[in-house]
């Protein structure tokens, strides 16, 4: 075990540096950034001062390599922008998508997971139609659309929760249910379809003729093994969170990392924004990591690869 | 000694299907003593499997189980609710399952799925319930037992699981193990062996075995009783002797036709086979269900077919008295 997750450590680290060089890469694909720092009726001599003066003139390699050994220790440069060292102005927003996303990736596994195992027991019963309804509605429903109707539920006809803002917990309970239920469908469906299969293998015939009760057979023989898939997609689902609320944070005006990235690209703002996508694929990269190790913990047959 | 173990009349197993009701097990009746095995043999979809899913209440909710008797040492089993079930099962009722592969969770060691039913059933520590897990991996074989009990299942052969299933099933010191073709699956040269170490351990504890199969060689080594089913009827049941040497229903001369006997079957001779194919049992079965592959064959055979005791214990069912055609029932 420990030797499988020093290895997938070592895989992350290497993940992690090649991310970020073709992230860095991707930047300088998508334009002449001195250009568009200069703006548009700039002369080209204020171009060429702003190049030589952000260093845009050296190689391309070396401004990576000066790049990456400053982030190693911290210092992601200053926001074009903000004016602000980004290292702190990405903490800031960082707590605020943090909270949401481990509340919204809660939400979601604790509804979805309970919910799909009472379906897989009683397939075509009326949870199983509930589930499947609540599953169909969240896919097909836009982020933005839902969010806007709690709004207009919650906040103005009933005034019951806070409609924006991040000062108190009452403020995250609408973005948590409206970003948590975006993912929810694809958890349970998995969920249900994976206790379905789980249920009727050998194993399970096994369990029972041991004696076990129906909660040991639901909970320790089955759920175990069919909860490994969600737990890939779950991962994957909370880097989403993270790195991609946008949509949920402009809504609630959160001012979290997802609307820091929105203000950044439509500013330009070039080292906020290639810090931003070194932080948002680290975390991919770490959810991924700790999906492996959770998975081999799960079932002993991964801890070989 | 006085009354069976097991007893069971009149066990019936109705599968809702698309088209209506599939009959998939119909009036079976059998007895079965403290240490006494009873082979169940028959072909493929002749409701071996279900008959002993059935005793252990482990059919599922779809399918319907009547039977105007089924008792257990005095428990009716028509009655008991599941609390009762799952107090029988793994402790006084053990069952083997047919896939070594698949019937042990991948995600749990050797060790722990050993210990479970002995945990669940008797009031004993886990260090009690290690040695005990250690003590009958080493019954059934393994070497170096103690460190087997920290692997996983993926980590064995099909050898070496269907022991660890064997083994499993004996934790409790059960009185009755219902062994569902514990070989089928695995290879020719270990079948025996593991067969032989299950009948051994079964003498050993004294245990009453139902084992289904549909090798009639192992039946002939190891059976007190054989019970001879065909599309979901027991068409002959009764001593090893009597089923083997005095063969009654045409089905069971059909079956002991298709192995070879030594000193019987001559060298080069082909062996037998019966043509044809098991009915369709969706929708209401009458009459005799073997007759449409049956060369004693009559008009008779569509109405009720009689049960025929020919000895003391030896029972089948034939519209003939003697299973043969005679000239004038003949039509």
């Amino acid at each position: 075990m420990l030797n499988f997750i020093l290895k997938r450590l070592g895989l992350a680290v290497l993940v992690a540096f090649t991310v970020s060089f073709i992230s860095f890469s991707l930047m300088f694909l998508s334009g002449d950034p001195a250009a568009a720092l200069a703006g548009e009726t700039a002369s080209d001599q204020d171009v060429e001062a702003i190049r030589v003066l952000y260093g845009f003139d050296r190689p391309m390699l070396v401004q990576y390599w000066d790049w990456l050994s400053s982030a190693l220790v911290g210092d992601l440069g200053e926001s074009y922008y903000f004016k602000l060292p980004v290292a702190s102005l990405i903490a800031e927003r960082l707590q605020v998508t943090m909270m949401l996303g481990l509340c919204g990736i809660s939400f979601a596994l604790l509804t979805a997971v309970p919910l799909g195992v009472a379906a897989a027991i009683r397939p075509n019963s009326i949870i199983d139609r509930i589930a499947l309804f609540l599953s169909v509605a969240g896919q097909a429903m836009p982020s933005f659309w839902f969010g806007l109707i709690l709004i207009v539920v919650f906040s103005i006809q009933f005034g019951i929760l806070p409609p924006s803002g991040t000062s108190t917990w009452r403020h995250f309970i609408m973005p948590t249910i409206v970003l948590g239920y975006y993912a929810m469908p694809a958890i349970m469906r998995l969920t249900r379809a994976g206790m379905l299969e789980v249920l009727s293998s050998d194993y399970i015939r096994t369990a029972r003729a041991k004696g076990a009760s129906e909660f040991t057979v639901l909970f320790k023989h089955a759920l175990r093994n069919a909860i490994i898939p969600v737990v890939s997609l779950a991962a994957v689902q909370m880097g989403f969170m993270l790195g991609g609320s946008i949509v949920v944070e402009s809504i609630f005006a959160l001012h979290g990392a997802g609307y820091l990235a929105w203000e950044s690209i439509a500013r330009n703002d070039l080292p906020t924004v290639q810090a931003l996508i070194l932080v948002f694929s680290l975390f991919y990269i770490v959810f991924t990591f700790l999906s492996d190790v959770l998975n081999a913990w799960l079932d002993p047959r991964m801890r070989a690869g | 000694m006085n009354s069976p173990l097991l007893r069971v009349k009149d066990l019936t197993i109705d599968i809702p299907v698309g088209g209506g009701t599939l009959n998939a097990v119909r009036g079976i009746d059998f007895d079965l003593n403290r240490g006494e095995t009873l082979c169940i043999v028959g072909e493929s979809g002749s409701g071996k499997s279900l008959t002993s899913l059935a005793l252990m209440g482990l059919l599922g909710g779809r399918i319907k189980r009547t039977a105007t008797q089924m008792e257990f040492d005095g428990i009716d089993l028509t009655k008991a609710n599941n609390k009762t079930m799952r107090a029988l099962r793994g402790d006084r009722m053990a069952m083997i399952f047919q896939e070594p592969m698949t019937s042990l969770n991948p995600a749990f060691t050797i060790g722990n799925q050993l210990m479970e039913a002995l945990l669940l059933h008797r009031n004993v520590g886990k260090e009690a319930a290690r040695a005990r897990a250690i003590e009958l991996l080493e019954k059934v074989g393994i070497t170096a037992a103690e460190s087997r009990l920290s692997q996983y299942p993926h980590q064995l052969s099909g050898g070496l699981r269907q022991r660890v299933m064997i083994a499993m099933a004996l934790m409790c010191e059960p009185e009755l193990i219902i062994a569902d073709e514990p070989t089928t699956a695995l290879d020719v040269t270990i079948q025996a062996q593991i067969l032989r170490l299950l009948v051994d351990l079964g003498r050993e504890m004294n245990m009453a075995m139902i084992l289904i199969t549909h090798d009639l060689g192992v039946v002939a080594r190891v059976a007190d009783k054989v019970a001879v089913m065909y599309a979901g009827e027991l068409v002959e049941t009764g001593s090893a002797e009597q089923v083997f040497n005095a063969p009654m229903h045409p089905y069971t001369r059909g079956l002991l036709r298709c192995i070879p006997q030594p000193g019987k079957t001559e060298r080069g001779a082909r062996l037998g086979t019966i043509p044809g194919i098991v009915p369709n049992l969706v929708g209401g079965v009458t009459g005799c269900p073997f007759r449409t592959r049956c060369d004693q064959a009559v008009a008779a055979c569509r109405d009720a077919i009689p049960h025929r005791k020919p000895a003391e214990n030896h029972r089948f069912r034939c519209v003939h008295e003697t299973g043969h055609q005679i000239a004038e029932t003949a039509v």
